[in-house]
């Protein structure tokens, strides 16, 4: 027993993080660089948000999670599943309209999806899924959402909008700019501004239960380097300081 | 197209686990719909729409009820835990997935092929003094068997096709428990479409492949 765990350390730990979907790619290719200078070994368990937060909750193993929303974070937090003091906003997103890549669409700002040649606008599920949440709070603050909500197509998630877009089935969508930058097929044609839009936080913790603390809270600091920060920054997020 | 090492991991691992899952429900199967085609016993109607019931519930549904069953936080979950099992986010998860999502498909087929077995034989093997497992096991196990290898085909088809109880269950962790179908959901959810579409192809193969072949299983059956 003492033997096994003595090698064990003299290994590093496992460690499980669970995070949302949308930062597979970034995850991956900042693990690789991890896992080159550290002796822990780093797994993800990547799924929606909400699915993660409903697994921590019933005592899965991660070590940490990582939403792409607060409330999730707020739900676990409430329950105490959280280790206190490891909470932290670490990155954020920006809301971008996108139009089909060859689309001839004369349009430049979120008032120009009242013109007449924008027939419908797929939205992530306004009342539910975070990205909707975020598109119709902004289009409200804009005075723009009681005239433009007639036209939105509500959609399962941001891969949902912009496969509608895509397909021609839409004339536009509101997407996160991390999304929009991995489609060929998209070009973006307005750039919420991060102080107009709604603030989108990706909030990181340590999960209470973990029994690799020491081991996430390295991670957890790696994630917070200057280098990993440029990483995040290729692939369009906005780091939190 | 893009058959990496993944990609082969991925398809071994998902073919590996719905044959295991298979296998582990098949005697359980078998003896069930033996009792639902065989016998009359009290409240049958209720266990035999219960056992159907994930066939039809939205599979994210049934696989909370799993994660409540099987989370360290409930009775049994602990139980496990302090016994050194693991289900949430380990291969072990992956097949009780399956199992309970494949489970009705089993059912329903073994039952229909039972039911296709003319009683009055397995009567005569009875009055000759065969014991009632003797009579199973030479008059109707061989009698129904195509109807089996049917059910048990379709039951291995849906495992690989599992997803909703699958990522609630054991998560979806690359290498670990990712499936065809939770590989599918993350090449979608991260704009990588080609890599999809290979994944796509291969599970739509293995689908025509064993549904299909489980169809002609039941065809010969009848014909016999």
């Amino acid at each position: 027993m003492v033997l096994g765990w003595a090698q064990a350390s003299a290994r590093g730990d496992e460690i499980l993080i669970s995070a949302a979907a949308s930062l597979t790619d970034v995850l991956k290719e900042i693990n690789m660089a991890y896992q080159a200078k550290s002796k822990h070994t780093v797994k993800f368990n990547f799924g929606p948000s909400s699915g993660l937060a409903r697994q921590i909750d019933e005592g899965a193993p991660a070590d940490i999670f990582l939403s792409a929303d607060l409330p999730q974070m707020d739900v676990l937090d409430k329950k105490d599943r959280l280790e206190p003091g490891t909470r932290k906003n670490l990155l954020s997103n920006q809301l971008v309209i996108v139009v089909a890549a060859d689309a001839k669409l004369a349009l430049s700002g979120p008032q120009d999806l009242l013109k007449a040649a924008i027939k419908r606008v797929a939205l992530a599920e306004p009342s539910s899924v975070p990205a909707g949440v975020y598109g119709s709070k902004y289009l409200t603050d804009e005075g723009l959402w009681d005239k433009v909500k007639p036209k939105i197509v509500p959609v399962q998630d941001v891969r949902a909008t912009l496969a509608a877009v895509e397909s021609g089935n839409v004339e536009a969508g509101f997407v996160y700019k991390t999304d929009a930058a991995v489609s060929k097929k998209l070009k973006i044609v307005y750039e919420v501004p991060v102080e107009k839009g709604p603030r989108i936080t990706y909030p990181v913790a340590i999960v209470k239960a973990s029994k690799h603390k020491d081991a996430a809270r390295d991670f957890l600091n790696y994630l917070q380097l200057s280098i990993t920060k440029v990483t995040f920054k290729k692939y369009g997020f906005i780091v939190l300081n | 197209m893009n058959f990496s090492f993944e990609t082969w991991h991925i398809t071994f691992f998902s073919l590996a686990v719905g044959l295991a899952s298979t296998l582990l429900i098949l005697p359980f199967g078998i003896a069930l719909a033996w009792l639902f085609a065989r016998r009359e016993w009290p409240l049958k109607s209720i266990v035999e729409t219960v056992v159907l019931l994930p066939l039809v519930m939205p599979p994210v549904s049934t696989g909370l009820i799993l994660l409540k069953i099987f989370g360290r936080r409930s009775p049994v979950g602990q139980w496990l835990y302090d016994r050194g099992v693991e289900i949430v986010f380990n291969w072990k998860g992956v097949l009780i997935a399956m199992a309970v999502m494949s489970f009705p498909l089993l059912v329903r087929s073994v039952r229909t092929s039972f039911a296709e077995v003319n009683p009055r034989l397995e009567q005569i093997a009875a009055t000759l003094g065969a014991s009632p497992l003797r009579v199973f096991f030479v008059i109707t196990m061989p009698l129904a068997y195509k109807g089996i290898v049917a059910g048990a085909l379709l039951a291995f088809s849906r495992a690989l096709g599992e997803f909703g109880a699958t990522i609630l269950l054991a998560g979806n962790i690359p290498g670990q428990t990712q499936t065809l179908s939770l590989a599918i959901y993350n090449y979608v959810q991260t704009g990588k479409d080609s890599d999809a579409y290979t994944l796509l192809g291969i599970t739509v193969a293995l689908a025509f492949l064993f549904v299909w072949s489980s169809e002609w299983m039941i065809r010969s059956g009848k014909n016999a």
